[in-house]
């Protein structure tokens, strides 16, 4: 496309509604769990190689830096299943309004909110 | 201008399909193991069930799952921000080169998995 057409697309120039900040936390989230998403594999790994390697990552899950970068993976879960859960409703035409979808922007960071501090006291 | 052919299905409608169906086995996947895991685990129940069939199967399907939703996701998000009209000619190899290095992290993550799924 070679059009001259002025195309403003720089995000840092613009005030963000909720919607905006929803959409944009789904995708951060999901960059992000495509990375954890190593830390996973080599946990189902370990996990299921032998008793001893069992032991040694609930070992290493024990660790405090440990704790936090599970909580970080299941916080982007959390997140990102929610974020996701919002997109399907919004497929079948529910909340589509600006009002409908800042409503659900709110509920799904809110509900993330109470669902990941829950995960953080199982975590610790 | 970014083209079709690096997107999963080259079509945007068989993307969205599958990053919607997908995205549905990759949730019910992670409500079955968190679950399991919220309930408990030692080596001899959790290696015990990775050894039926059907956990093999449904944990293949949601790597396969996670492979084709990671792809359609990260293109989504390198084909907005990784353009030549965000960044010139760079947008185009930084774009091009990053689908490489995802394309190959999503591979050893299947092949990996199914290593741990049926190796040992």
């Amino acid at each position: 496309m070679k059009d001259k057409r002025p195309v403003n697309l720089d995000i840092g120039s613009m005030r963000l509604p909720i919607t905006a900040w929803a959409s944009i936390t789904h995708r951060a989230s999901g960059v992000f769990l495509f990375f954890a998403m190593v830390f996973l594999v080599w946990a189902l790994d370990m996990s299921l190689r032998s008793p001893e390697d069992f032991a040694t990552l609930q070992e290493v899950l024990t660790g405090p830096l440990a704790k936090l970068i599970l909580w970080a993976i299941v916080a982007g879960l959390i997140y990102h299943a929610l974020a996701g859960i919002k997109h399907i409703f919004m497929d079948f035409g529910i909340g589509e309004s600006f009002e409908g979808g800042a409503l659900a922007a709110r509920f799904v960071i809110g509900l993330s909110v109470v669902l990941i501090l829950l995960a953080g006291v199982l975590i610790w | 201008m970014v083209t079709a052919v690096t997107s999963f299905g080259r079509s945007g409608t068989s993307d969205w399909l599958v990053q919607r169906v997908s995205g549905v086995i990759l949730l019910v996947y992670f409500l079955f193991i968190a679950a399991v895991v919220a309930n408990g685990v030692d080596y001899a129940s959790w290696s015990a069930l990775f050894k039926q069939t059907w956990v093999r199967v449904f944990s293949l399907m949601a790597l396969l799952s996670l492979a084709a939703h990671a792809w359609i996701g990260l293109w989504s998000v390198v084909t907005d921000y990784l353009t030549e009209r965000m960044m010139g000619t760079t947008g185009n190899v930084l774009r091009i080169s990053s689908q490489l290095v995802i394309a190959l992290v999503l591979f050893v993550y299947v092949v990996w998995g199914v290593q741990v799924l049926w190796g040992y």
